[in-house]
C-alpha cells in the first residue's frame, strides 16, 4: 500500500492524507460508533419526550389542584369580576383583561420598534454601528425582569405621572382610554415596560432573519435599478415576514407570562377600567402577590385556577398564531 | 488539518457537567453545627436573621436557617413537617390546626406597628387622623385632602384641594391583616363591607396596590396626594412622613417603639385565639399594632433536635428581644415574654 499511497500523495497530497486519517479514525472508533448509532435516536427522543411529559404533568397538576375552585365557581369563574379573599368569592375576568390588554399593547409598540430597529441594523446601518448596537440590544434581552420592574417603579412611573400622562390627558383626554386621574402606575405603564422588555427579542430575531435573506435576491433587484428602500420593501421584508411574525408571537408569549416587572408597575387593582391610565392586574401578578399568604384550600385553588387560565391563554395564543400564519403566509415558521 | 471534536465527546462533557451539578446539591459529608430550619413570615426576617446570627455567635454548635417565604408558606411547610418551626404574622386558625395532625404551640416572638404615611407637598409628619377618618378614606368616602373633617382636626395645616390616592399592599401580608383588623374594630361599616384578612377587596375607587413595604412607600413617596400604611421598622429606617392617630383614650400618638410596646402592655395575656391588640386602651397606646408568631409541635418527632429548638426559641423571646430593638422591632413586654416561655415549657423534648 505504501508505494501506491506515495504516488497518490505526490499527485494529491492533501486528499490522500485526509482519507487515510478518516479511515484510521473510523476503524478505531467503530465499536463506539455503533453503540452511539443505536443510542442516539433514544437520546434525542428522550430529550424532547421529557418536555412533552413535563407539559402534560404541568397541565394535570394545575387541573387537579384547581378542582375545588372549579367545583365551587364553575365556568362563571371566567367572567366574574369579584376577587374577595375574605368572603372567598373569586373571579378571573379583571386579571384576564389586564393580562391580554397589557400584552397586546406591548406587542403593538414593540413590533413596530422591533422591526424598524432590525431593519436599521440589518440593512441601513454602517457596520461599525451595527455590531456594537446589536451587542447592546442582545444585552438588554439578558437584563433580569426585576431590574426592569425597579426601573419602572422608580423612574418610569413618576415620569408617566408627572409628564406623559398629563400630556396625554391634555391633548387626547377626550378619548375614554386616557380619562381619569394619573396614578403613574397602571395598565399603560405596565404595557410600556413590557414593550421595552420584548423589543430586544423582536429586534434580535428579526435582524438575523433579515440578514439571512440571500444576497442574490437583493442584487437582482438592485441590478434592476431599485433603491435600497425598494429592495427592502419588495424583497427582503416579504422574504422574512413569516419569521418576523413568529418572533412577535414569541415576544407576546414572554409578555403574557411576565410577572415581577408588571407586578411592580401595574397598580394591582382587580378592576376593569376603560382608561389605560387606571391601575389593573394580571394573572401572573396576582399569583405572585397572593400565593405565599393563601392559606385556605379554596383560595389556593382559585389562584391555581388562574395559573391554569394563563396556561390555556398561552396555548390558545400560540395555536391562533399558527393558524393565522398558515392562512396568511401559507407556511408555518417556528419562532 | 484540524481535528474536530467527536460528537461522543460532547455528550460525555454534558454528562459530566450534569453529574457535577447533581453532586453540588448532595448534602455535605460532615457538619460541625446542627442546622435548624424555620420558614414563614417575611415580616420577621430582618429580626430573625440578626437574632439567629447573634445566637450562633454565642453558641457555635447551632445555626438556624430561616427562609422568609411568607406566612402562608411557613404554615404549609410546618404542617408538611419539613421545617423545625414555622413563623406567621397571624396565628394558625382552627382549620389549619386540624390539618397539622398534632397539638401545636404558638408563641408570640415580636411586635410590629404600622404608620400611616402620606405625601402632601409642604406638609411634614404629624398630621392628625382619627380612626374613623382613616376608615372613611380607605372606604372611599373621603376623597379630597381638604375634606372638612380633616381640616377641622388640623386647623393649622394648609391642606390642598387634591384627590386622595389610597395605597395598600398588593401582596398578602400580616401588615394588611393588622391594618384591616384595626379598621374592622373601629368601623362597623368596614367590618361588614370588607372585613379582616391578609388580602382583602379594597373598596376605594382610587386604590393602588404596591408590592411589599418598599412598594407602598415608593408609591406614596412618588405620588403627591397618596396615603398608605407601612411597617414601623420600615418607617423608622427610612425618611417617610407619617401621621398621628387618635387612640381609644382620645390621645394623639405617633408610631414608635414605645407607643407600640405600651399598646401591647395593656393586654396582660395573649394567646393564639385572643391576640388582637389594635385600638388598645391606655393614654400612650398606638392603635395599629400586632404580634408575630412562631409555631412548634408540642410532641416533636425528634426530641433531641426539638430540645435545641426549644433552647433557641427560649432565648429568642427573652434575651433575643434586645436584638429586636436594634433593628427597629418592638421587644415583647415582660408579661408576654412570660406567656411565651410558659408556652414553650409545654414542648415535650429530650434531655
Amino acid at each position: 500500500m505504501a508505494p501506491h499511497a506515495s504516488i497518490e500523495r505526490h499527485e494529491y497530497p492533501a486528499l490522500v492524507t485526509e482519507t487515510q486519517v478518516r479511515r484510521g479514525v473510523a476503524a478505531r472508533t467503530n465499536a463506539r460508533n455503533s453503540l452511539m448509532r443505536r443510542c442516539f435516536p433514544l437520546m434525542v427522543g428522550s430529550a424532547t419526550g421529557i418536555f412533552v411529559l413535563i407539559i402534560a404533568a404541568l397541565f394535570v397538576e394545575l387541573l387537579v389542584n384547581s378542582l375545588p375552585s372549579i367545583r365551587q365557581f364553575g365556568p362563571g369563574f371566567l367572567w366574574s369580576s369579584e376577587w374577595n379573599p375574605v368572603t372567598e368569592r373569586f373571579g378571573a375576568l379583571p386579571f384576564i383583561y389586564g393580562t391580554i390588554v397589557s400584552s397586546l399593547i406591548a406587542l403593538a409598540i414593540a413590533a413596530w420598534i422591533g422591526i424598524l430597529g432590525a431593519a436599521f441594523l440589518a440593512e441601513f446601518s454602517p457596520r461599525y454601528l451595527a455590531t456594537p448596537l446589536g451587542f447592546i440590544i442582545e444585552l438588554l434581552a439578558a437584563v433580569p425582569s426585576v431590574v426592569y420592574g425597579l426601573w419602572g417603579l422608580f423612574c418610569l412611573a413618576p415620569a408617566m405621572q408627572h409628564y406623559i400622562e398629563p400630556a396625554l390627558q391634555r391633548y387626547l383626554g377626550f378619548l375614554p382610554i386616557f380619562s381619569g386621574p394619573a396614578y403613574g402606575v397602571g395598565l399603560l405603564t405596565a404595557a410600556l415596560i413590557l414593550a421595552l422588555m420584548i423589543v430586544p427579542t423582536v429586534i434580535a430575531i428579526s435582524r438575523d432573519l433579515l440578514q439571512a435573506v440571500p444576497a442574490e435576491m437583493r442584487e437582482a433587484l438592485l441590478a434592476l435599478g431599485a433603491t435600497r428602500w425598494d429592495t427592502f420593501k419588495m424583497v427582503v421584508l416579504p422574504y422574512a415576514r413569516a419569521g418576523i411574525f413568529g418572533a412577535c408571537i414569541l415576544a407576546l408569549g414572554r409578555a403574557l407570562g411576565e410577572t415581577i416587572a408588571t407586578t411592580m408597575v401595574i397598580g394591582n387593582r382587580p378592576a376593569i377600567s376603560l382608561s389605560l391610565l387606571a391601575p389593573s392586574y394580571t394573572l401572573s401578578s396576582v399569583i405572585a402577590n397572593e400565593f405565599t399568604e393563601a392559606t385556605t384550600r379554596l383560595y389556593l385553588s382559585a389562584l391555581i385556577e388562574l395559573g391554569l387560565v394563563l396556561f390555556l391563554i398561552s396555548v390558545l395564543v400560540n395555536s391562533l398564531a399558527r393558524l393565522l400564519m398558515r392562512a396568511v403566509f401559507g407556511t408555518v415558521v417556528r419562532p | 488539518m484540524t481535528v474536530r471534536p467527536r460528537p461522543l465527546n460532547l455528550f460525555a462533557y454534558l454528562t459530566c457537567a450534569l453529574l457535577v451539578t447533581c453532586a453540588l446539591f448532595l448534602p455535605g459529608q460532615s457538619r460541625a453545627a446542627t442546622e435548624l430550619t424555620g420558614a414563614g413570615s417575611t415580616f420577621d426576617y430582618p429580626f430573625f436573621s440578626r437574632a439567629f446570627y447573634q445566637y450562633t455567635q454565642n453558641n457555635p454548635d447551632v445555626t438556624v436557617n430561616y427562609q422568609s417565604i411568607g406566612s402562608g408558606g411557613g404554615i404549609q411547610q410546618f404542617i408538611a413537617k419539613t421545617v423545625d418551626f414555622g413563623a406567621s404574622d397571624v396565628p394558625m386558625n382552627a382549620a389549619e390546626l386540624q390539618r397539622a395532625g398534632g397539638p401545636v404551640l404558638q408563641i408570640p416572638v415580636t411586635l410590629g406597628g404600622e404608620a400611616i404615611c402620606y405625601n402632601l407637598p409642604g406638609i411634614d409628619s404629624g398630621l392628625k387622623f382619627t380612626p374613623d377618618l382613616i376608615a372613611d378614606i380607605y372606604l372611599g368616602k373621603v376623597t379630597k385632602w381638604n375634606d372638612p373633617a380633616l381640616q377641622k382636626l388640623n386647623p393649622n395645616a394648609k391642606l390642598p384641594d387634591m384627590p386622595i390616592m389610597v395605597v395598600h399592599r398588593s401582596d398578602g401580608s400580616g401588615t394588611t391583616y393588622i391594618f384591616t383588623d384595626f379598621l374592622s374594630t373601629i368601623s362597623s361599616e368596614w367590618k361588614q363591607k370588607v372585613g379582616t384578612g391578609k388580602s382583602v377587596s379594597w373598596p376605594a375607587p382610587s386604590s393602588v396596590g404596591g408590592k411589599g413595604n418598599e412598594g407602598v412607600a415608593g408609591q406614596v413617596r412618588q405620588s403627591a396626594g397618596a396615603i398608605g400604611y407601612v411597617e414601623l421598622a420600615y418607617v423608622l429606617q427610612n425618611h417617610i412622613t407619617y401621621g398621628q392617630l387618635q387612640n381609644k383614650a382620645g390621645a394623639w400618638v405617633s408610631p414608635s417603639i414605645e407607643t407600640v410596646a405600651a399598646a401591647a402592655a395593656t393586654k396582660p395575656t395573649v394567646s393564639a385565639t385572643d391576640f388582637s391588640i389594635v385600638n388598645a386602651a391606655g393614654a400612650n397606646s398606638y392603635p395599629i399594632s400586632g404580634y408575630s408568631w412562631v409555631m412548634v409541635y408540642q410532641k416533636p418527632a425528634d426530641p433531641a433536635r426539638a430540645a435545641l429548638v426549644k433552647k433557641v426559641l427560649s432565648w429568642l423571646v427573652t434575651d433575643g428581644q434586645e436584638v429586636a430593638k436594634a433593628v427597629s422591632y418592638v421587644p415583647l413586654p415582660q408579661n408576654v415574654q412570660k406567656v411565651a416561655l410558659d408556652t414553650l415549657g409545654r414542648m415535650e423534648v429530650g434531655h
